[in-house]
């Protein structure tokens, strides 16, 4: 990965606020300026800039040979990106909501996951899945959902989800740099998130977690959407005398044991959060590998503190399916803090 | 007042495919459909490889039969489209075949053991893609075409000379992968040619129960690209009109769909049982329009085949079929811990883990 870091005084931008959206939109700028062979396409991603105006602009400036709007088929979109990889190209391609992904299932699951085993490493492919993802944008059906655990559940894929601005940018600089194909997710809820800082930058590295708040008593397991639900928890928290620790996942496959076992240890409790269902859901492995690596460490069972097992609900009932504080708080007192 | 629509050239394919040597070996009186038959000594060269791949797919069907390999899907009788179509391309251009398709990386020059890597049950595709300019073989139906289109679409962005060329079946034509490649390629107008084996049969479902077009090359029109039906047993219309597609292509004239009428004369694989869903006599019927036979009285006819060079072509495929019983009848030599090896170029530690465990499982049974 070559970011470019900032090296004397002078050359320090003066932060501004940034939004997550612009974040994204100038990592793509910045890859597509150093490497010729990024490409960037899919529904409305061209002229209109994506519906999430991700893409703003970039079309203008690199021309429709380089960014433009696909016939609206997302396995065709996937497909050709293969096919664009294959030809050593670096294409970076948008699925317009979460569920318009799974048309490309079929093209994620038995050939982007599995092109280089299948090759013995002779054909890598380079190519990013940008997906915008789970709730909480009152959104009607199928505008919500949160698939990560059917990428997770498939070797041979990444999967990577910011939490904040700088994350934005610095994961999907490296996704873009990387030789594995990822699928990075975007929480929707976030897109207009702000944040004061510089851009180039350069965050932790996109295989690593990150402890976003320190503490002692528990520790929270949170990505995309639910950091900022669990560092509202872990601000409630403190005033009842909870210590919470939270962890940003920022990699959801591969999993970093390191830090979230180190953790763990620390504080001998751990919840989960996430928006999607709980059966079979990402919290499910989670919980099942922080305690096969923890189990003498722990104090209570790890919880999953998540969407129901239900469809994602419409726009009215919302606030009712999401993970909130409240709910974080609830289900931590459920466990006997005796032990 | 009416709604203002674009006007443009539109023309859908002829009825009769074209076919420039019938089954009798002699001359058709079919509209060519602006194409030329090749040379007799192009025809000669094509007869060879033919004979070649007839061989070898009866000797790798016989050995799949005998337990050597896991499964085989036989391209026999659909000789003329392998053979056509593949040697048609530019060493340059990419191929992008299906299961279905191992005549066409013989034809491309993919070594036997290289092909026949999967289907022996290895877990790779057994040869390095960008050496032969040969993808893997697409084994979920039609999801190659999409690949053809986005290299092509590469290619094209970067100004290089390569056109794609990509097999699917009647079966995969009702796939939304081909409908969605048939249109990425048309609107982006990338240099890709779509050879459509029309073999009467996915596993057991006939076309009819596939297609109520009147012809699958119908449908091109239907995306603004050029189609066109042509006798698939005849190997001389097979690759005059892949040739005039690549052209087309080369030139930047976009994409082709090429209907190859045919029929599958072996049962879909080794598994499949194919009394259950058609007769003998059907089978006898198509015998009739068998693509070797028919080139080889053209060629006969023609002054530029005899007994003797007859007679070299069929040592020559005898020597390939001894080739493939000798390749096939060592136990292929599989590596567990290369399981882990290629799925990540980033390695990952919990597929470390997992490999150690594997190799210490392995060590264990060494020992005992």
């Amino acid at each position: 990965m070559t970011v470019t870091a900032a090296t004397t005084a002078e050359d320090v931008p003066t932060p501004v606020s940034v939004t997550m959206t612009k974040a994204l939109n100038q990592a793509l700028r910045d890859s597509l300026s150093e490497d010729e062979n990024v490409l960037v396409f899919g529904e409305d991603v061209g002229r209109l800039g994506g519906v999430f105006r991700v893409t703003e602009g970039l079309r203008k400036e690199f021309g429709p040979e380089r960014v433009w709007d696909s016939p609206l088929a997302e396995s065709g979109i996937v497909g050709t990106a293969i096919g664009m990889a294959m030809a050593g190209m670096r294409p970076v391609v948008e699925m317009q909501f979460d569920a318009y992904a799974y048309p490309a299932f079929e093209q994620i699951v038995s050939h982007v996951a599995k092109m280089r085993n299948r090759t013995k490493g002779k054909v890598s492919l380079p190519l990013t899945i940008r997906i915008p993802y789970a709730g909480d944008i009152g959104g009607v059906e199928h505008h919500s959902d949160s698939s990560e655990a059917y990428w997770c559940s498939t070797p041979g894929l990444t999967v990577v989800t910011p939490s904040n601005p700088a994350d934005a940018y610095s994961l999907l600089r490296e996704s873009i740099a990387s030789e594995d194909p990822v699928i990075f997710m975007e929480p929707k809820s976030r897109y207009w998130m702000k944040d004061e800082l510089s851009l180039p930058v350069q965050t932790a590295p996109m295989d690593r977690a990150q402890v976003v708040r320190v503490g002692s008593d528990v520790t929270l397991l949170a990505y995309g959407p639910t950091v900022r639900t669990a560092l509202a928890a872990a601000e409630e928290g403190a005033e009842h005398g909870l210590s919470i620790e939270v962890i940003d996942l920022r990699s959801l496959s591969p999993f970093d044991d390191e830090t979230v076992s180190a953790s763990v240890r620390k504080t001998s409790r751990a919840a989960i959060i996430h928006e999607a269902a709980q059966f079979g859901g990402y919290g499910a492995e989670v919980a099942a590998r922080v305690t096969e690596a923890n189990f003498t460490h722990l104090s209570a069972p790890i919880l999953r503190i998540t969407g129901f097992d239900v469809p994602y609900p419409s726009p009215k009932l919302e606030e009712y399916f999401l993970p909130t504080a409240e709910r974080i708080l609830d289900a931590l007192e459920s466990w006997d803090w005796e032990l | 007042m009416t709604i203002d629509v674009p006007t443009s050239h539109r023309s859908l394919p002829q009825l009769q495919p074209v076919s420039f040597i019938g089954a009798d070996g002699q001359p058709t009186d079919v509209p060519t459909d602006g194409l030329r038959i090749p040379s007799d000594r192009t025809l000669l060269g094509l007869y060879q490889k033919m004979v070649q791949v007839r061989r070898f797919e009866a000797q790798v069907t016989h050995l799949t039969r005998q337990g050597r390999l896991a499964t085989y899907p036989s391209a026999a009788g659909q000789e003329a489209i392998e053979v056509g179509a593949t040697t048609a391309l530019a060493p340059g251009d990419w191929l992008f075949p299906t299961y279905r398709d191992s005549a066409s990386l013989l034809t491309r020059g993919v070594p036997v053991t290289e092909i026949l890597s999967a289907f022996r049950g290895d877990w790779h595709c057994g040869f390095d893609p960008n050496e032969y300019h040969t993808s893997p073989a697409a084994t979920p139906l039609a999801t190659q075409t999409l690949h053809a289109t986005g290299y092509a679409m590469a290619a094209k962005l970067k100004g290089e000379d390569a056109c794609t060329l990509t097999f699917l079946g009647d079966g995969a034509s009702s796939e939304g992968d081909t409908h969605e490649a048939f249109n990425f390629a048309s609107v982006w107008q990338t240099p890709t040619v779509f050879v459509l084996a029309n073999n009467q049969y996915a596993i057991s479902t006939p076309l009819r129960e596939q297609s109520n077009a009147t012809m699958l090359a119908d449908r091109a029109a239907g995306y603004g690209m050029p189609g066109l039906r042509v006798d698939g047993n005849d190997i001389a219309a097979v690759f005059a009109a892949v040739t005039a597609a690549l052209e087309r292509a080369r030139n930047g004239e976009g994409p082709t769909l090429i209907e190859c009428l045919t029929y599958r004369m072996e049962s879909h694989t080794n598994s499949d049982d194919p009394t259950k869903y058609r007769d003998a006599e059907e089978v006898e019927h198509w015998k009739q329009f068998d693509p070797i036979d028919r080139l080889e009285k053209h060629l006969r006819t023609a002054g530029v085949l005899d007994d003797a060079s007859a007679a070299e072509i069929t040592a020559s495929a005898e020597e390939l079929a001894t080739s493939v019983r000798d390749a096939m009848n060592t136990d292929a030599e599989v590596d567990p811990s290369e399981l882990f090896a290629y799925v990540y170029a980033n390695p990952r530690a919990n597929l470390a883990t997992q490999q150690e465990k594997l190799e210490a499982e392995l060590a264990t049974a060494a020992q005992s």
